[in-house]
């Protein structure tokens, strides 16, 4: 039988000082790019605007294309390469069209590009137009879905687990929404919608290795012989390491051959999972751990009946900042 | 035993039940051949349905248009917009559009396979009003030239226009005098192809005397029939704008609208665009049009042949009787479409309306737009995405190439570690696939690019409830529990989780199908069918191989896991 990492005693919560410390350096880092970038690199989805996804026959000089597209009227329209080199995507911001009307923007670029290059060079792969309107309208849709889904998990775990372990688990996922935003600030990713869906995706997955150390919580605690909380969590994070190694190795198996070979397109949205997989690890056990620990110790269960300790008593030796008795080792 | 039989029935079920409904088959496609006409087809494959950005097409976005005056029901008269775009659209013959109302005021129009992203645009989005309007054969725009002059001198339009009219055409200093010699012209050349009627009343606008030295008098030439005024095409946009200000249509005189044509006339080396004086009053609209054929005619070009409703036909009788041997100009959004016609005596249920110098396919398109009504509000483009058909081919077989890999990663990660074990996890695997294709098959959901990814990420997630169950298998066997009692705890042991992490993944994903739009919403369907799936091999398929496996090796003492 092939093992990894089985029967492991390590103290997971004792750094959790250093893992919170290193965490808060990573999204204050994320909000200085933030503000150097004067805000995310959203897609015309949110921002409004035009893109245009044009494939040259050969690699065309990136000036010429520039000064060609400036000619067009289009001044401070950006010009990206899209993954090969003869492949760009053109994004013209807000509505600078000489025609006037919204839905002409793309026709436009579209004329300079064939007469610059020739028809037969130069092919429209795709164009997007997106008014301001529906823009502002997404960028809310997309802040509701995140507050709504974050509530309903909330709802759900505090039905199924406890409101200490649902509060736990929310807050730990909402620090994966906030380093992954941090994330995409740092890397300069654009924001699109299926960036959005990937940031969801996330939260369900942090969420999901969140709860099955819950889970395995919840289980230890039934069990007759009375812990203190922090060892319980301990031995329950040890408990699981191999499932989280392996379903961490395989998920990351399958979102890398999605960076590698599924196209620019998803290339955001992979590369948001895959720091997904690691903040979501991260934040079920350095955040929901020492969270649950901190919340229980402000308002303790109570513990229903057990020979007469009273929970104040039980929770204070149970401070993540208590004396650390080597776990295990009781 | 019967436990286990009843098991493996379930699963063949579900096989077959996959099997059939991802099964190839016939699926009906409507084509578009070369000169615009549709046919249907038949194309043999597998029936999934891929979004727009898998097989190219335009998805196009129309809301209210406010900003020429306030709409009153907003959702009411969206409603009723939706059923025209529906019926312009389903018209264009193109299979699997998709037409809806998105939130309050916008309307969504996927297109697949479109390409010719400004002709969708224009016949989603054209109006249509139609209406049929007397020209005005008073001289009462004559008459109303001296106030207009007026306020346009206020208004400081002279001096701009008329610096433009210098610029651009220097030799017409003299308005009325040339007026008088190209406006006999126009008409000698117009009347070949006009009736004698015609011919005559030209005459008449020729001899009537325009208030010279004005702004706007100075920029207007009579016409070939009463009620007809040509100007330079150069002055086109001041006198548009002009003409639309309140201040400009109150100085009309009442019952009376100015419209302009929509042809434009060479006389000498000039071109010029006409203004029509017509009755503000229409004797008939398009709600009475019940068909319209896109036809051509040797005489007058392109044009397109309308049939009016029964009543509208009586109607237009009625009408058309009472105004024999006026000119009748035919509106279309307030711009009259070619010349008017002259009425020779009453018309019944047939019409035509002449197209100019366009070509067939806007004849086509109007007749489309003709037959669905006219929109109830102008809409405006909200959002235009238009994929080519090439892009998204190299994304599906992008998107392949990533699933297979994943799934070879998975299967050696899987094989490695768990062994046996592993072998069932990877039986289970195989059945999350169909079974998953089945229900976006079943459910004719919409694969979209992002649900593509999602599915090939979902593969590394579905064995995640496999591996909690073995490792619990695992544990139960190191406590020393026998092969049977440690498959049967841990599986009861690790329900709670696989249930409590995949019911609130699912929540998830319904909160992202409600608020995403197209490709994420795409991308919610195949995560919800996948996690499903996943739940279905993981806690019955791959449970009913343990079992099976027990039954054949009846005390075993132990297992590779």
């Amino acid at each position: 039988m092939l093992r990894i990492l089985h029967d492991t005693k390590y103290d997971f919560i004792k750094p959790w000082r250093i893992a919170i410390g290193v965490t808060v350096a990573f999204i204050a880092t994320g909000l200085i790019f933030l503000g150097v970038h004067h805000g995310l690199n959203r897609s015309i989805e949110f921002t409004g605007g035009t893109l245009v996804q044009a494939e040259f026959a050969k690699a065309p000089n990136v000036g010429d294309l520039r000064s060609t597209i400036d000619a067009a009227g289009f001044q401070g329209a950006e010009i990206q390469q899209f993954g090969s080199d003869t492949s760009f995507t053109i994004r013209a911001a807000g509505h600078q069209t000489a025609g006037g009307k919204v839905e002409n923007t793309a026709s436009e670029i579209q004329t300079a590009l064939e007469q610059k290059y020739g028809k037969a060079n130069v092919h429209i792969a795709r164009t997007e137009i997106v008014g301001p309107r529906v823009g502002d309208e997404l960028s809310r849709n997309a802040m509701i879905a995140i507050v709504i889904s974050l509530g309903i998990t909330l709802i759900y775990l505090a039905f199924r687990f406890e409101w200490r372990f649902g509060v736990a688990a929310v807050i730990a996922t909402a620090h994966d929404l906030l380093s992954t935003l941090a994330f995409l600030a740092i890397m300069r990713l654009e924001v699109s919608l299926t960036v959005v869906a990937a940031l969801l995706t996330v939260i369900g997955y942090s969420l999901n290795d969140t709860i099955i150390i819950f889970d395995r919580v919840r289980e230890n605690l039934k069990k007759a012989r009375p812990e203190p909380l922090y060892d319980v969590l301990n031995r329950s994070i040890n408990e699981t390491l191999p499932r989280s190694i392996l379903t961490h190795v395989t998920v990351a198996a399958a979102t890398l051959s999605l960076l590698l070979f599924a196209g620019e397109v998803i290339r955001p949205f992979s590369w948001i999972m895959l720091f997904g997989i690691v903040t979501g690890t991260f934040s079920s056990i350095y955040i929901a751990g020492p969270v649950l620990l901190w919340i229980e110790r402000r308002w303790p269960r109570n513990i229903g009946g057990k020979a007469g300790s009273s929970p104040s008593a039980k929770a204070a030796p149970n401070r993540p900042t208590s004396p650390r008795t080597p776990v295990g080792a009781r | 035993m019967s436990n286990l039989k009843w098991r493996l029935a379930i699963i063949g079920v579900l096989v077959l039940a996959s099997v059939w409904a991802l099964y190839p088959r016939n699926v009906k496609v409507r084509q578009r051949r070369a000169d615009g006409t549709f046919f249907d087809t038949t194309t043999y494959r597998v029936p999934l349905r891929r979004g727009l950005d898998l097989q190219g097409g335009m998805h196009l976005a129309l809301e209210v248009d406010d900003s020429k005056g306030v709409v009153a029901n907003k959702p009411e008269a969206i409603d009723r917009a939706l059923k025209v775009v529906r019926t312009r659209i389903e018209g264009l013959g193109v299979s699997e559009t998709v037409i809806q109302k998105a939130g309050n005021d916008r309307i969504n129009v996927d297109i697949p396979g479109v390409d010719d992203r400004e002709r969708a645009i224009k016949i989603a989005q054209d109006q249509a009003f139609l209406e049929f309007q007397i020209t005005d054969k008073t001289g009462a725009f004559e008459k109303a030239l001296p106030r207009l002059d007026a306020l346009a001198r206020e208004k400081g339009f002279g001096g701009a226009v008329a610096s433009a009219a210098a610029t651009t055409s220097p030799s017409a200093s003299a308005p009325l005098g040339g007026l008088l010699t190209t406006g006999t012209d126009t008409a000698a050349k117009g009347a070949a192809a006009k009736s004698d009627s015609a011919k005559k009343d030209t005459a008449k606008a020729d001899s009537a005397t325009l208030g010279a030295g004005g702004p706007i008098s100075k920029l207007i030439l009579g016409g070939q029939m009463p009620g007809q005024f040509l100007f330079e095409r150069a002055n086109y946009d001041a006198l548009k704008n002009f003409f639309e200000s309140p201040a400009a249509t109150a100085a009309l005189p009442p019952g009376k609208v100015v419209r302009f044509g929509s042809d434009s006339t060479v006389i000498g080396n000039k071109v010029y665009r006409s203004l029509y004086l017509v009755d503000e009053r229409p004797i008939i609209t398009g709600e009475y049009l019940t068909d319209a054929k896109p036809n051509q005619s040797p005489l007058e070009g392109t044009i397109v042949e309308f049939t009016l409703s029964n009543e509208g036909g009586r109607r237009f009788q009625r009408e058309t009787a009472k105004h024999v041997r006026d000119y009748m100009a035919i509106v279309l959004d307030k711009v009259v479409m070619g010349a008017p016609p002259v009425i020779n005596s009453a018309i019944g249920t047939r019409g035509q309306i002449t197209m100019g110098g366009k070509d067939l396919q806007a004849a086509q398109d109007l007749a489309l737009v003709l037959k669905a009504g006219a929109l109830p509000v102008p809409l405006r483009v909200a959002e235009v995405r238009n994929i080519g058909p090439s892009l998204g081919q190299d994304s599906i077989h992008k998107a392949f190439t990533a699933g297979a890999i994943a799934i070879a990663l998975v299967v050696v990660i899987m094989l490695g570690y768990y062994r046996f074990a592993g072998v069932l996890a990877v039986g289970g695997l195989a059945l999350y696939v169909l079974y998953t294709l089945a229900v976006l098959a079943g459910f004719d959901a919409v694969l979209t690019l992002p649900g593509l990814a999602g599915f090939v990420l979902s593969i590394g997630i579905a064995v995640d409830a496999n591996v909690l169950i073995f490792e619990r298998i695992r544990e139960e066997l190191d406590r020393g529990k026998t092969v049977r009692t440690a498959i049967d705890e841990g599986f009861r042991h690790a329900m709670s989780a696989i249930i409590d992490s995949n019911v609130s993944t699912i929540l998830t994903a319904m909160v992202l199908y409600q608020f995403g739009t197209g490709p994420v919403k795409g991308f919610a369907v195949t995560l919800i069918a996948g996690i499903v799936a996943s739940m279905v091999t993981s806690i019955f398929v791959v449970r009913t191989f343990f079992l099976l496996w027990l039954n054949r090796s009846r005390g075993a003492q132990t297992l590779s896991i």
